[in-house]
């Protein structure tokens, strides 16, 4: 295992180390300390290694991930895997606003709770929280999933596209165009898979899915108020 | 006696309900959907053209035509990254994506730019092969939408232009409406083939100047701090944008005034918000000049740049480049005449067509239809380009030489007079045949 202590190898020469990674990479494992809540660590990482931050991350933490694992040994600050493309993050602690935000691809999974926003304008990126999610998550949600074993907040997937919400708690209230929907055996099996690649104890039946309601697809004037 | 006629007045039509205004009415109660439309503001708004060069005179002497030189290079992005954009003119295109424009559209911007020596900017829906093959230098615009967004792209570009706002719009986002949305552009966008697709007017993940830094921070780590970082803001607050986008570490300021086009927005928007080119470059330079940093970070201004008139009038005020977009599109054949009879087939005429939005483009530029789309040739639509991108520089460096001018970014505000009074105090330089302007120092004015 390589270890970098961030506070002494600066941001620039630890993201550069972690970005010289090829794919073929003998040097998989790497745990990086002294985070002090340092914004942008690894993130464009393109390499299939495993990144521990040890401590809480500032702002955009695995930003734009490819193939990578980063797991946050702490809480992850605003932004943290947004545009994520493939591998997966891990947060043990909370994540603050705009988790996962315009993600295409991978898995991030919070073992406490998301704030507000939470995969925003997602594009295909999974998100599986442990807790609670805050108000406008999945806001212009495209398509992936966001599953959430606590509550969510206030306008839950408003304008959203395809993307699926799996909530096994209450939803405080739901954002335009946005409604419950039914649970069909494809969508238990979409979420056991998720559940089990996030590693999170829980029974699919106690979830209830949201979507688009499909009403704002095209404009139509009749639903200028909810635009 | 009876036959004596009791004068009428002639009608007589209301300055207030004009025939457009009363267009717009019956349009709105008969449809009840607001206008959208493409292009810039069409309203008459103090421009360049209210500007002048004085040229030569006993106490500054001209440069001789062809022989004496006149630079024109630029470099871009020389404070912070390693590999700064140097282009050969200062005239760059502007970002405009792909969805509203085919791709053979964008390959003829980038084949007309790289031949002119210049670069040209992906847009909202992401990097396609035709632009970046065909472009020698690309410029990677990183919009709220994040459609089509990658780091793969992003590592391929030039230059990273992170877009606050448009000067056709600003504070709105887009909309691309149902009728565009072709397999390869919803492809692209991730979305069902056929809806509407919004685009947001925010950034999602972060908001405000502090964070701005932030996100410019962590766009350097992922290209390793090799390309330029523009921010595009709309000619709003051109004084304080251009302080934050400097604040927050841009290496250059893509300034875009109210004339500016864009793809479609609500007409209102176009026609309402924002300020005229011309009053925003003054502005944006002071707030350069207040931090030391006029020169060092470039900026590019847009909106209603149409000749090299428009150019040097630009660099007098203190820009060191500029982009057009419309004017581009113009060039490539759009609302050329030769289709008048399609234009009026669509209800509307060569030079007034702006309804980009639908698809239905004659010339084939702004258009998904792959029969439209047959009609323009992007090679020679690049060859148009580099004329016209050649034929602005050579306006330029006419005017510089006349002012004595040996770099078109020697030429200075005091080589202008203004031709009115507005102009003179949005430009801070004399009206013309005085040597003064409202707002000048000192004047108690
Ligand atoms: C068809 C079209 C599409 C555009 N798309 C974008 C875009 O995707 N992103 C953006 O920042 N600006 C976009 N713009 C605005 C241009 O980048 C630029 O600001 C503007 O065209 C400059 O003004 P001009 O058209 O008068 O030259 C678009 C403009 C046009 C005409």
């Amino acid at each position: 295992m390589q270890t970098i202590d961030l506070t002494e190898v600066g941001l620039r020469e630890t993201n550069k180390m972690l970005h010289a990674q090829a794919a073929d990479t003998n040097q998989t494992v790497w745990e990086i300390t002294n985070a002090r809540g340092a914004h942008a660590i690894a993130c464009g990482l393109d390499a299939p290694i495993e990144v521990t931050v040890k401590g809480s991350t500032g702002y955009y933490c695995g930003g734009m991930n490819q193939q990578a694992t980063v797991n946050i040994d702490g809480s992850a600050g605003p932004g943290t895997g947004e545009n994520i493309m493939s591998g997966k993050i891990v947060i043990e602690g909370d994540a603050s606003q705009y988790l996962g935000a315009t993600g295409h691809g991978g898995l991030i999974v919070v073992k406490g709770n998301a704030s507000s926003r939470c995969g925003i304008s997602m594009k295909g990126v999974n998100i599986v929280v442990q807790g609670n999610i805050g108000h406008m998550s999945a806001f212009m949600g495209q398509s992936g999933n966001l599953v959430v074993c606590g509550d969510a907040g206030d306008a839950l997937g408003d304008s959203c596209y395809e993307a699926r919400f799996f909530v096994r708690g209450t939803v405080k209230s739901l954002g335009a165009d946005c409604e419950k929907k039914e649970m069909r055996p494809e969508h238990i099996e979409i979420l056991t898979n998720l559940l089990k690649e996030a590693e999170i104890d829980a029974d699919p039946a106690d979830f209830t899915r949201y979507g688009s309601a499909r009403n704002l697809y095209n404009f139509d004037v009749d639903n200028a108020a909810a635009y | 006696m009876t036959d004596a006629k009791i004068p009428t007045t002639t009608p007589r039509q209301s300055a207030t309900f004009t025939a457009d205004v009363n267009s717009d009415i019956r349009r709105a109660a008969a449809t009840g959907i607001y206008d959208i439309r493409g292009g810039g503001a069409k309203r008459k708004v103090p421009s360049f053209d209210d500007l002048l060069f004085m040229g030569a005179s006993i106490s500054r002497y001209p440069l001789e035509g062809y022989r004496e030189k006149c630079e024109t290079n630029v470099t871009i992005g020389g404070l912070h990254a390693e590999n700064p954009i140097e282009l050969d003119i200062p005239i760059t295109i502007a970002g405009m994506s792909f969805g509203a424009l085919s791709g053979p559209a964008k390959e003829a911007l980038g084949r007309g730019a790289s031949a002119a020596g210049t670069s040209t900017t992906t847009g909202d829906g992401g990097m396609t092969p035709e632009e970046r093959g065909h472009s020698n230098k690309l410029v990677y615009q990183y919009l709220p939408s994040r459609y089509g967004m990658n780091p793969d792209d992003l590592r391929k570009a030039d230059a990273i232009e992170i877009v606050v706002g448009q000067g056709a719009k600003p504070g709105g986002g887009g909309m691309l409406l149902g009728q565009k949305i072709s397999d390869r552009v919803a492809h692209m966008r991730n979305l069902p083939k056929g809806i509407d697709q919004r685009s947001a007017c925010r950034h999602p993940d972060w908001t405000g100047p502090d964070d701005l830094e932030i996100k410019i921070l962590e766009l350097r780590e992922i290209t390793g701090w090799k390309v330029p970082i523009y921010v595009k803001v709309a000619g709003a607050r051109p004084y304080f944008d251009t302080t934050l986008a400097i604040k927050a570490g841009a290496d250059a300021v893509v300034l875009d005034g109210m004339q500016g086009g864009t793809a479609a927005t609500q007409d209102v928007f176009i026609e309402h918000v924002g300020q005229p080119t011309l009053a925003i470059v003054r502005p944006a330079v002071q707030a350069l000049q207040d931090l030391g940093m006029h020169r060092k970070v470039q900026l590019i201004l847009s909106g209603g740049i149409r000749s090299g008139a428009d150019v040097a009038k630009a660099m007098a005020l203190g820009a060191d480049a500029v982009a057009i977009g419309t004017a581009a599109l113009i060039a490539l054949g759009d609302n050329d005449p030769k289709y008048e009879a399609e234009y009026n087939e669509l209800g509307t005429t060569a030079g007034a067509y702006d309804d980009w939005h639908e698809g239905r483009d004659p010339a084939g530029i702004t258009t998904q239809d792959p029969e439209l789309m047959k009609r323009f040739d992007p090679i020679e639509g690049g060859r148009r380009l580099k004329n016209y991108l050649k034929v602005m520089t050579l306006e330029a460096q006419t005017i510089a030489r006349a002012c004595g001018k040996n770099h078109l970014h020697n030429l200075e505000p005091e080589d202008l007079v203004a031709l009115t009074m507005e102009a003179a105090a949005m430009a801070r330089v004399p009206l013309a045949g005085t040597d003064w302007y409202p707002g000048k120092p000192g004047t108690g004015f």
